[in-house]
């Protein structure tokens, strides 16, 4: 029976038992394995021109060799967004295009990236080894130009395996859902860790270097110089082409169920932070929390621990950047330096300041801004 | 996994025993912290490139 019969069902349900099988079938809650789907989420920020984890949380902009940079952002919808809107979106990521001046080039590329940890496939229910047992990743997409797109997956345990798909045929500025069904592989392997599990890439273009003859819909081991097929440039050479993405969805079983909006922003900013957290001191506002004069790297040096509110994956990367101390009812006292280490569970921050009058109890941190990152 | 990190320094800090605790390193134009995890994906690209002989580490001071 496919999830989506059991949704349909569940109505009908008339014992505990059934209850319980429909369940078990993962018909209800936590069966999208993707965090921030709907794209609602954006700590870092909600527009960038840089490579990388910079705007959306847990959605990775992918670029190389553009002769100018694409921009990443987080696109507020409106009720102009026909197909999303009335399904419940409020945010897309969206993807502008440069000016590509020399064309497309062999190494050019732009693509978005979602990963997710090999853990969370190893136990989301799906037999992947089985060539019977099925996931489905389904999502809404708009392009400003008409083409057609390869979407790919990419595993890391064992031998790499990679799958290419396509979304068909775009009509330009048309939200589209697209449906992939995913086959198990007798190839496939998910360790039971928290590394790099399946890379899942939407690819608005990629050059003739990463792009050749291949399958798709099916399972291969993984050629990097082969990810998708050779690709329309259509997009790429359009100066401000823009792709959006949101409803992104990945369930095990053949079936596109709806998008499980039922988590509240919340829930999928706690699930984000697992893997970036931030501490916002922006317009002055002060941190107020544990600071003790400690031994230090120098003489007059205090301790403060910040405590996540989520364990992380890894222990992070942390940037710290702040405006000074302030001691209520006494002045405020310049940070000469800060030294920063992170773990999974807190970031402890050692700060060298110029006086060492500091009222242990009342001191307060102007303008803190802390990172912890523990993307993969 | 293609990865564009533009580091352009990295240290070690030490604890207070002289142990090398983390790197302090510029990554894409931020200084930042790195954990000595081979789980976190800077310092996995930071072992990468000092294996590659693209990056040299300093001792800290």
């Amino acid at each position: 029976m496919t999830k989506a019969r059991d949704l349909a069902d569940l109505g009908n349900k008339t014992s505990l038992d059934e209850i319980n099988d429909a369940y078990d079938a993962g018909a209800l809650s936590n069966r999208n394995m993707i965090i921030n789907g709907a794209m609602q989420v954006a700590q870092r920020g909600t527009s960038s021109t840089t490579d990388g984890y910079n705007t959306v949380d847990r959605f990775k902009m992918s670029n190389a060799g553009n002769d100018e940079a694409p921009t990443a952002s987080q696109q507020v919808l409106t009720s102009s967004d026909t197909g999303v809107w009335e399904k419940g979106f409020r945010y897309s990521y969206r993807l502008t295009n440069g000016n590509q001046t020399s064309g497309a080039q062999a190494n050019d590329r732009i693509a978005l990236q979602h990963i997710i940890e090999a853990q969370d496939i190893a136990s989301m229910g799906w037999d992947y080894t089985s060539s019977s047992s099925y996931i489905t990743l389904s999502f809404w997409c708009k392009s400003s130009v008409a083409q057609n797109f390869y979407a790919r997956l990419q595993t890391s345990d064992g031998t790499s395996q990679g799958f290419a798909f396509e979304t068909g045929a775009l009509s330009a500025n048309t939200w589209t859902k697209v449906t992939q069904i995913i086959s198990g592989d007798s190839n496939l392997q998910f360790d039971n860790n928290t590394d790099t599990g399946l890379v899942i890439e939407w690819v608005m273009y990629r050059g003739t270097d990463k792009t050749g003859t291949m399958t798709l819909n099916s399972w291969g081991a993984f050629d990097g110089a082969v990810r998708v097929p050779d690709m329309a440039s259509t997009w790429y050479t359009t100066n401000d082409a823009t792709f959006e993405i949101t409803g992104v969805q990945l369930e095990v079983g053949d079936t596109a169920t709806p998008f499980e909006h039922g988590k509240s922003y919340g829930e999928e900013l706690a699930k984000c932070q697992r893997y970036f957290y931030k501490v916002d001191g922006a317009g002055g506002q002060t941190y107020n929390a544990h600071i003790r004069q400690t031994s230090g790297s120098g003489t007059q040096a205090y301790a403060q621990e910040i405590n996540l509110p989520v364990t992380m994956r890894a222990s992070p990367s942390v940037t710290v950047s702040y405006q000074d101390l302030h001691k209520p009812g006494v002045r405020y006292d310049t940070i000469n330096s800060v030294s920063a280490t992170g773990s999974q569970q807190s970031v402890g921050l050692i700060y060298d300041v110029a006086n060492a009058d500091v009222n242990s109890i009342s001191t307060q941190v102007r303008s803190l801004n802390v990172t912890a990152d523990a993307e993969l | 996994m293609e990865n564009n990190m533009n580091i352009t320094s990295a240290q070690y800090q030490a604890d207070m025993d002289g142990n090398n605790s983390g790197i302090q390193a510029t990554i894409d134009g931020q200084e930042m912290s790195v954990p000595l995890d081979p789980a976190n994906r800077h310092y996995a690209e930071i072992l990468k490139q000092v294996e590659a002989g693209t990056l040299t580490i300093a001792d800290a001071e």
